[in-house]
């Protein structure tokens, strides 16, 4: 079910969509949104590739494995919490960069724990859907 | 810090051992070799310092707030221990180079071996309750997958299993023990524990508490009716039954007792329990070695009857026969260790571990069979070595038993005969006579194959013409140990000529005799065998078998494979749980209160209930997913009007995402057709009804109970001063409840693995 139209419509919104789920996933500490949105919206993202293409070029244009992606988000969730043991706070405690970063504003470990969820929604999502779709 | 180190560095190698092992190949045990050995050379420096009664203690905080310490202290008893578990270790190491070379999982091998060699060490060094229990059920699990090591034979894993149940079944026991323990005296140090002076023995719950723990040092020790696992357990290669199943792991039940003596020991119950179970395991592991053709079969019986006789000696409770069980337990570690090393180089060399057919090897192994005759000798309590002065002791100590020491000599003396007759079959009768013919030419073994019997047996001969080095330094710091007072002992070889000596003598000739006889007490051994109808392992096999059958029963029942029905099972029993706290708490009509009420939420009611007819009664699937679509997003809208935009985006952007997925497997599916009959869709209609029904009632409810007060203040006041967001939920879901995703994101990629799974497997049937 090739359609020219979605096919054109979904190269310019790809961008776009990946762009706001990164957009969503950084604001989500002071506005609504965060890494689990984030990640929701890259995933509807890669399924739209999928509709407008086909399954094998939505995986080549994912690159990775979304199994791997899951895990490494998982990696990363646990490497944030695991980050305040140095300084000799609780599992999961906040830490945060004095610093205030240009655009993004304050980070810490909690902005890296979402990071982290913003993988794990998106390549779970991706590799129940990609298992459903395939043959 | 050194201890600590000291018991951490066996994890820390293990950890490396596979990349070592790209470098060091096969040398790699004996490289390994050296932990250990620095091991004994940095405890044999403390020494002098535990035998003049101190005790070397460090404490590391791990959960304070559970009274769980790191804490390690040693004496005089863990010393001997430590010694056994690391000397021993490095011989093992070195042998399971030579034993395994060649083999593909050999780094395999090392890692566990050293994962158990630090475990065990740990049991001996604990002082807190909680750390003596995980090291020791860490012992456990490294025998598990050393017995299980071919994993590719069948009869490995059941062994392994069998022995892991059955260690884990008591370790269960002994977890429930020491908790008892801890309730009944407030300490988790056995250090504290030592010096409370016997207070939990005129406690009510003594005898749970002794009861659990022993079942626990009992299964792990093999005694009467769980020795089972352990002659099944020689499915592990032999260096992991020289080293875990004669020389060091199944003591550790046995240095649990002497360990906990001061602290539960000396009551009647202790001496009638411990006295039996040690008696009857030493006496029918002794009948249960006799018949046995195979080499580490019959060391493994008589390992058997061996701890059986530590148990029994430590259920005296007297100097003499902790004296006596101590000395033993060295001696065992010695003759024993080296024995099965040796069946092992026999069998490496000669492809056969058969009695029958293992003749005349010392013209071929002679450095084995010098090993071999000195452990025998050793076994059978022979002068002059260690294994007399051990054996004079026992008897000493069987004589002055408190109880029923007569029956206790005739036993023994029964059990020490057979140990004379299996000495004579499995160290003695290879080695001499005619070359029988072997599956492969026997041949001397290489270096690392005969260096650690040979070490062990040397041991044996010189500490037995020079008891004076051990009996000061390492016998008598562990016997006062196990006493809680300082003991001073004296090791002699000669005593005179005694009523001991006499059983010696007595022993010695009727043990040849019993030698000699073999073939016929086999034949009627086989005879008698159908007298027990019962065995032990025939009930842990029905007990098994039933358990794997309970499991399949209350699997046809539950798991039927069909996704309606699962949802019908939990919908009905949530409702039946929910249904019933509701009508006993009398609460089933809440009150309603319709004031305030807007008219864009009666819209969006309406057209929610519309949109679920709608899919009801579609004829079309694509209709009926649209229509639970707009379910679906009006309950969106309804998060927007209550002020939760995140929760709404989130419920977009779900809706979406499963709209798009049933727009992509939609074309696959079969029509749309009627499959129900009437009856089940009227039983459906109405148990979604009353489902529907309950959880209204239960929301309602909810809305007017508020049991504690709300911390939603608590997070709207904190959030932007802590956390530095400004939006409260995702701050929650990141921070204040950062562990709670943790474990969400787990789940999902879990579930996530698990789908794909199934899904490749369906494809796969095809």
């Amino acid at each position: 079910m090739h359609s020219l139209i979605l096919a054109t419509a979904t190269r310019f919104l790809m961008g776009l969509l990946l762009l706001f789920s990164i957009f969503l996933m950084l604001r989500g500490h002071n506005e609504p949104g965060g890494g689990f949105a984030g990640g929701l919206v890259a995933a509807a993202a890669f399924v739209l590739y999928t509709i407008s293409f086909n399954l094998t070029m939505a995986r080549r244009a994912l690159r990775f494995d979304p199994r791997s992606l899951s895990a490494v988000g998982l990696l990363i969730s646990a490497i944030s919490g695991i980050i305040p043991l140095f300084f000799n706070k609780p599992f999961l405690t906040g830490i945060w960069c004095p610093q205030k970063v240009p655009i993004i504003g304050k980070i810490g470990t909690p902005f890296l724990f979402d990071t982290g969820v913003y993988f794990v929604v998106l390549g779970v999502t991706l590799t129940i859907i990609f298992a459903l779709t395939e043959d | 810090m050194e201890i600590i180190t000291a018991v951490f560095s066996g994890f820390a190698l293990a950890l490396i051992v596979p990349l070592l092992y790209q470098f060091s190949r096969k040398w790699t045990g004996w490289i390994l070799a050296l932990l250990p050995l620095t091991l004994v050379i940095y405890f044999v420096s403390h020494i002098s310092q535990i035998s003049q009664g101190e005790v070397i203690k460090v404490s590391y905080n791990w959960i304070p707030s559970l009274g769980i310490s790191l804490s390690f202290f040693i004496d005089g008893l863990s010393m001997l221990f430590i010694l056994i578990i690391a000397g021993i270790g490095a011989l093992v190491m070195i042998y399971g180079n030579g034993y395994l070379s060649g083999h593909r999982n050999i780094s395999r091998f090392y890692v566990y071996i050293l994962i158990f060699m630090a475990s065990m060490i740990g049991v001996v060094v604990s002082d807190n309750l909680i750390t003596l229990f995980i090291f020791w059920e860490l012992t456990s699990i490294s025998s598990y997958l050393l017995i299980g090591f071919d994993h590719e034979h069948e009869k490995s894993r059941a062994a392994a299993l069998q022995a892991l149940l059955i260690t884990g079944g008591g370790g269960l026991a002994l977890l429930a023990g020491l908790i008892l323990l801890w309730h009944t005296s407030g300490s988790w140090q056995l250090s504290e524990l030592l010096v409370q002076d016997g207070a939990v023995r005129e406690h009510a719950l003594y005898v749970p508490i002794l009861l659990l723990i022993l079942l626990g040092a009992f299964t792990k020790s093999a005694q009467v009716p769980f020795h089972f696992w352990l002659p099944a357990a020689m499915q592990a290669p032999t260096p992991v039954s020289a080293y875990l199943h004669s020389a060091t792991m199944v003591k550790a039940g046995v240095y649990l007792l002497a360990r906990l003596n001061p602290i539960l020991g000396d009551t009647d119950e202790w001496h009638y329990i411990v006295t039996l179970a040690g008696a009857l395991t030493m006496f029918i592991g002794g009948l249960l070695a006799l018949p046995q053709t195979d080499l580490k079969r019959l060391l493994a019986y008589s390992t058997v009857s061996a701890l059986g006789t530590m148990v029994m000696l430590l259920g005296f409770s007297t100097t003499l026969a902790t004296k006596a069980a101590i000395v033993f337990l060295l001696v065992h570690a010695l003759y024993k260790g080296s024995l099965f090393m040796m069946a092992g180089a026999v069998d490496h060399e000669t492809g056969t571990r058969d009695v029958h057919s293992l003749s005349g090897l010392i013209k071929y192994m002679p450095i084995t069979a010098v090993a071999a005759a000195l452990a025998a000798f050793s076994m059978s309590g022979f002068p002059p070595l260690l294994g007399f002065i051990s054996k004079e002791l026992l008897y000493e100590a069987k004589i002055q038993a408190p109880n029923a020491a007569l029956i206790i000599i005739i036993i023994g003396v029964v059990a020490n005969m057979i140990n004379v007759a299996v000495a004579a079959t499995v160290g003695i009768r290879p080695f001499i006579g005619d070359k029988s013919i072997t599956p492969k030419q026997g041949h001397e073994a290489s270096v690392a194959l005969w260096l650690g019997p040979l070490m062990l047996a040397s041991a044996g001969l010189i500490l037995g013409l020079f008891p004076n080095l051990i009996a000061d330094s390492l016998i008598s710091p562990a016997v006062s140990a196990v006493h809680a007072e300082i003991t001073t002992i004296k090791l002699k070889l000669w005593h005179g000529i005694n009523p001991v000596l006499m059983l010696s003598v007595f022993t010695a000739i009727s043990g040849i005799g019993l030698f000699l006889k073999r073939h016929a007490i086999r034949r009627f051994a086989a005879r008698l065998k159908f007298i027990l109808p019962v065995t032990p392992t025939r009930l842990y096999e029905k007990g098994l078998n039933s358990m794997l059958g309970l499991a399949r029963v209350q699997t046809r029942l539950l798991q039927s494979g069909y996704l309606r029905n699962y949802i019908l099972l939990v919908i009905c029993t949530a409702m039946a749980l929910l249904g019933y706290k509701l009508l006993i708490n009398d609460k089933l009509i809440p009150s309603l209160n319709f004031t305030g009420i807007r008219f864009y939420e009666i819209g969006i009611a309406v057209l929610i209930l519309l949109a679920t007819l709608m899919a009801v009664r579609s004829r079309s699937r694509l209709g009926a997913v649209a229509a639970l679509g707009v379910v679906g997003f009006s309950i969106a809208l309804i998060y927007v009007f209550y002020g939760a935009p995140d929760l709404a985006m989130t419920q977009l952007l779900v809706e979406t995402l499963t709209v798009l997925l049933f727009v992509l497997i939609l074309y696959r599916l079969p029509r749309y057709t009627k499959l129900s009959k009437t009856t089940n869709r009227v039983r459906d209609a109405f148990i979604a009804l009353a489902a529907g029904g309950m959880m209204t009632i239960l929301v309602l409810l909810a809305v007017n109970v508020q049991y504690h007060p709300s911390i939603s203040g608590f997070f709207a006041e904190k959030s932007l001063i802590q956390a530095h967001g400004r939006n409260i939920v995702n701050v929650i879901l990141v921070d204040f409840r950062a562990m709670d995703t943790l474990g969400e994101i787990t789940v999902l990629t879990v579930a996530a693995l698990g789908v794909y799974a199934l899904l490749k497997l369906k494809k796969l049937k095809k």
